[in-house]
């Protein structure tokens, strides 16, 4: 193991983040960020998800043959999406109402099934756990950002709590509407990328085409 | 019968699975390079959700819901508990009973699709679709409808998309957001246009 504890739980949060490098777990990553405690929510589940799910596929590694690892892998998963969905279905109702159907969606989350194949099949259960719970992290990491933007400039107000007095209501602050509806989300996203590689140089993508200069002009 | 055209223009335009609820978003990133991996892509996911949407109906009306069992004697049992981890069932299942139906019917359409359809499985838009048809509340007929075309709306969706990178490998984008950043943008760019859909009232 070269990779220490820590560096397994911090790696995933800005250098190998699930979200702008691996390109997993996107769909719900836009959909529930409108407003900060859904996101709040949605990032403890996914953490618990992947953080269990990889744990208890790393124990059974040694005893799942490799034709139908997919199909028991998705069992597990479901199983804990279930747990979850009924634990807010309990406690949390109104936040499971948001969610609507983006909680059984962690089912195909591609971070979860990722983290499963990619790492909780090779290694022992307790890197596994510390390895999902980094990259929920890492996912969750985005999602209060773009939630932060999304419901601060949106709705001015943040866990809804009110920050900036919106006009509605007699203050000062027109809030920008656009950032509610979900193509905000995608921009948000996108310029996030384009931070996170301006400060990590080493993440940007290699071009396909290169624009020639002309030398002599 | 207007009723289901109404609710089959919504679901392609208005309330397009990948532009709108963010369905699917993995594989829209990923496997839109092309257009003619991502319209093979495309139509997968229209095949496979039209048949898995109706199917889960039928699971849900037939074995799920509450008082649905009382055919066999059991009138007071609910099981929509068990609902995620069957629809997820159903989906693997029909996945892949479909690659073996094309594997032995129609080779040269397997040969085509074959490396998509595992990946169909763990597509959000297919689950989606059938959480929405839950949801919803929608009947058998609502639901092959409903299937049938969010599946061509995702389809339509992937393959614009595939044809605007086709084009933009070519510009010059700043070198942060070469590759996903401006992929990203692309997609919020497309997400608004389509939006100008829900105007439409019917």
């Amino acid at each position: 193991m070269s990779q220490t504890k820590r560096e397994m739980l911090i790696d995933p949060l800005v250098d190998n983040n699930p979200i702008t490098l691996q390109v997993l777990g996107i769909c719900s990553a836009l959909a529930v960020t409108s407003s900060l405690q859904v996101a709040f929510v949605m990032t403890l589940a996914v953490t618990f998800v992947t953080a269990f799910a990889s744990f208890f596929i790393s124990i059974l590694r040694n005893q799942i043959p490799g034709s139908i690892r997919i199909i028991v892998q998705m069992v597990i998963i479901a199983s804990l999406v279930i747990l979850v969905d009924q634990i807010l279905k309990a406690y949390a109702f109104e936040i499971s109402k948001t969610l609507s159907v983006f909680v059984g969606l962690i089912i195909t989350n591609c971070i979860v099934m990722g983290r499963a194949e990619a790492f909780a099949m090779k290694n022992p259960p307790v890197a596994s756990f510390i390895d999902g719970i980094g990259n929920g992290m890492g996912y969750g990491l985005i999602l209060m950002l773009v939630g932060f933007i999304r419901e601060l400039f949106g709705a001015g107000s943040l866990f809804g709590v009110t920050i900036l007095e919106t006009v509605n209501n007699g203050g000062w602050y027109v809030p920008n509407g656009m950032l509610l509806l979900p193509p905000s989300a995608f921009f948000i996203i996108g310029l996030l990328i384009w931070g996170f590689r301006t400060w990590k140089p080493k993440q940007v993508e290699e071009r396909e085409y290169k624009i020639q200069t002309v030398e002599g002009h | 019968m207007e009723g289901l055209i109404a609710l089959a223009v919504k679901a392609i335009f208005v309330e397009n699975l990948a532009l709108s609820f963010f369905l699917g978003m993995c594989t829209f990133i990923a496997v839109s390079k092309k257009i003619s991996t991502a319209l093979g892509l495309g139509i997968s996911v229209m095949v496979v959700q039209a048949i898995t949407v109706p199917a889960n109906n039928l699971l849900l009306t037939y074995l799920l819901k509450p008082g649905a069992l009382a055919w066999a004697g059991f009138p007071d049992v609910d099981l929509t508990f068990l609902g995620l981890i069957s629809y997820i069932g159903v989906i693997a299942a029909m996945v892949q009973i479909l690659e073996m139906i094309l594997d032995k019917y129609f080779p040269p359409l397997y040969n085509a699709l074959g490396i998509f359809l595992p990946l169909i499985t763990v597509n959000c838009a297919i689950l989606g679709g059938s959480l929405f048809m839950v949801e919803r509340d929608y009947n058998f007929a609502e639901a092959t409808t409903y299937g049938l075309s969010s599946g061509f709306g995702w389809a339509l969706a992937i393959t614009a998309m595939a044809g605007v990178r086709e084009k933009l490998k070519y510009s010059d984008v700043p070198d942060g957001l070469q590759g996903l950043g401006i992929t990203f943008i692309t997609a919020g760019l497309m997400a608004m246009a389509f939006m100008s859909f829900s105007g439409v009232k019917l």
